[in-house]
């Protein structure tokens, strides 16, 4: 019966091309515009999820405060004021962290051959990577011998390869930094812009004693005083607590009153970056919504063109009456020539959204980027305006009486 | 045993505050393979008596039987299944689907029912042969003459092997070689057994039938047989096709 209401409702909009091209347009904007909006939405998302992968999940980075010496209160990382002691009571004493890694940067300029290139120095231990959820692609990473035998090794980042090396491979060459020759051992993963624009991947990474010793100098306060500490945390849920409880250690560890300010700064940038993207997802809905709104005109240019179609089609409604058609033969088929409407036209609408998505995402470099659900979503959207629009018209030509609509002229 | 069989059959419309009595107690009897012409000026109710024994309608009293069947207080979807499996309609405006072939057209009814395609396209075919238009059944009515779509239109009818056609008014669009041509296609079905009603108003029609019903304010006032006049005679005497320009 299903199969025979769909031949019907195929044929008769195959007579009327032009008018089924128009009406099929309105739900082919609609269900395009949708999927094109929750795909721009649902790309910033991703890019600001991408953003927290980068950072490296679940990650709280301590920083060195500022001084405060007699009254003189200087800025931010003026005095190195945490150290690797610092780091391991951290991963000693708080539960929910998983590991912290001490760092220490500095900037300087690294030559190969007659190529030279000023970029960032960190000192790392062999935590750092697990820290910052930063693979090697190529080589090894520094391990805790190269802590502890103070070796002269390097990681470098994508960008740096790029510059000192260019096509050779980086791996075994020998590259100085402030004069000091170091052999590359690894190639560090892409990590791409951090949140904040900066190339993560122009970098190079040395076991810290190493960065002590022969290349950023020690503190004259402290030799063991770093400039960082990356704190990984277990769990996303265990963020509030551990800023607590790392908060509490360090205040203790370096013996300050309740009256005096923290000499550290603690940053919980996945928050900041969390915050985005509860907004980014408000985006996607409110796009989604506004585009939802040609979806209904769409809806309603349907029912227009079926109500038409159902006057002008009211002798052939009697006939079939006539020959045998039962009320709910005739509703089923006016319902299926909306659906079918709707359905070709959602199906268009798709292809022309994703379409939209990826113009957006060649000419204009927005990471759109169409979720599965979406489609789905799009098509259910479209399958159910034609049922909710063509049902009143259906219902119409289905409570027509046959003797008055074989004589409708 | 009669084919259709009323008694005391009536109807009436309100319009507004009035009644409007369109039939006024009409008992008739017809047998199997009678050729019965409905007669009558219009307001004389024989559209309204053709709708009920069509099962387009249902009466305010009385009694219909239609092939041993009470069907006067069916519902609608009753009465559209015996619409579809017992009586076959020929209207005057032909009423065929544009832009959909002859054999589809026929095929019509058959969708309505529980057939497959194969039996459906066999019998339509059967029955489009039978009306000789066979090597047309590609054509769209737009294609086809007045006469021809008429054909398409019986064999519609007849594609469910119907108890009964009914036809209103079937010549009342065509000219008068045409009209004669379409009685014999009628006359020839009636001879092989087919029970035809045939609501007409012209008088040279009228005679083709052998039973004659004459319809005055919504009573029956006259029920004649006689002898029917043979429409293949009539249709020798009349002058070749003209090409009309």
């Amino acid at each position: 019966m299903i199969f025979q209401a769909l031949r019907i409702a195929l044929r008769s909009l195959r007579v009327n091309k032009l008018r089924t091209a128009l009406t099929m347009l309105g739900i082919m904007i609609g269900v395009g515009a949708v999927i094109a909006m929750v795909s721009i939405g649902s790309g910033a998302q991703a890019r600001v999820a991408e953003q927290i992968q980068s950072l490296g999940s679940n990650l709280i980075i301590v920083l060195s405060g500022s001084s405060n010496a007699a009254g003189v209160r200087l800025g931010q990382g003026s005095q190195l004021t945490i150290t690797e002691d610092d780091a391991a009571a951290i991963a000693r004493e708080v539960p929910v962290v998983q590991v912290a890694a001490p760092t220490s940067r500095g900037t300087a300029q690294v030559v190969y051959g007659n190529l030279n290139w000023s970029t960032q120095i960190q000192g790392v231990t062999a935590d750092f990577f697990e820290a910052r959820d930063w693979g090697v692609d190529n080589g090894r990473p520094i391990l805790s011998e190269d802590v502890d035998g103070a070796t002269k090794v390097a990681l470098v980042g994508q960008t740096t390869a790029q510059n000192l090396f260019g096509e050779t491979d980086p791996i075994d060459q020998i590259i100085r930094i402030k004069k000091v020759p170091f052999t590359v051992v690894g190639v560090l993963g892409r990590k791409g812009q951090s949140s904040w624009g900066q190339d993560q991947d122009d970098i190079i990474l040395i076991p810290l004693s190493t960065a002590k010793k022969k290349v950023l100098g020690v503190s004259q306060a402290n030799a063991r005083s770093v400039n960082a500490i990356s704190v990984k945390v277990r769990s996303a849920e265990d963020m509030a607590e551990a800023e607590t409880q790392v908060r509490a250690l360090l205040r203790q560890r370096h013996r300050l009153q309740p009256s005096q300010d923290d000499d550290f700064w603690l940053r919980n940038l996945s928050e900041v970056l969390q915050t985005q993207e509860e907004s980014t997802k408000v985006m996607t809905y409110l796009l989604g919504a506004i585009a939802s709104v040609s979806l209904l005109v769409g809806g309603i240019g349907i029912m227009n063109i079926m109500l038409v179609s159902v006057t002008e089609r009211t002798r052939e409604i009697g006939l079939r009456m006539a020959i045998g058609a039962k009320g709910r033969d005739v509703l089923l088929q006016f319902l299926v020539e909306a659906v079918t409407l709707s359905l070709v036209g959602g199906g268009i609408g798709i292809a022309l959204g994703f379409g939209l998505a990826e113009g957006m995402q060649r000419f204009m470099s927005w990471p759109a980027k169409v979720p599965p659900g979406a489609v789905a979503m799009a098509f259910g959207f479209a399958a159910g305006t034609g049922v909710f629009f063509g049902f009143y018209p259906a219902r119409k030509a289905a409570r027509l009486d046959p003797i008055e609509a074989l004589r409708f002229e | 045993m009669a084919i259709l069989a009323t008694e005391g059959l009536a109807k009436d419309y309100h319009l507004g505050p009035h009644t409007v009595h369109a039939l006024r107690g009409v008992t008739v009897s017809i047998d199997p393979g009678e050729f019965v012409a409905v007669m009558g000026p219009s307001g004389s109710g024989k559209s309204t008596f053709m709708n009920l024994l069509g099962c387009l309608d249902r009466p305010t009293a009385g009694r219909y039987w239609l092939d041993g069947q009470d069907v006067a207080r069916l519902s609608r979807d009753e009465l559209a299944a015996v619409r579809n499996s017992k009586i076959g309609f020929v209207f005057q405006q032909f009423n065929l689907l544009a832009r959909t072939s002859a054999l589809e057209n026929v095929e019509l009814p058959l969708l309505y029912g529980s057939s497959t395609p194969r039996e459906r396209r066999e019998r339509a075919r059967a029955r489009l042969q039978e009306v000789g238009l066979g090597e047309r059944e590609h054509h769209h009515p737009s294609q086809l003459s007045g006469g021809q779509q008429q054909r398409v239109a019986i064999a519609r009818a007849l594609v469910n092997d119907p108890a009964v056609i009914l036809a209103d008014e079937p010549t009342g669009n065509l000219d008068t070689r045409t009209s004669a041509e379409i009685m014999v296609l009628l006359q020839r079905l009636n001879r092989e057994g087919l029970t035809i009603v045939l609501v007409t108003h012209e008088p040279d029609i009228a005679p083709f039938a052998s039973r004659r019903l004459l319809f005055r304010d919504g009573r029956l006032m006259t029920d004649q047989r006689g002898e029917a006049q043979d429409a293949a005679a009539v249709l020798a005497t009349l002058p070749e096709e003209e090409l009309v320009g």
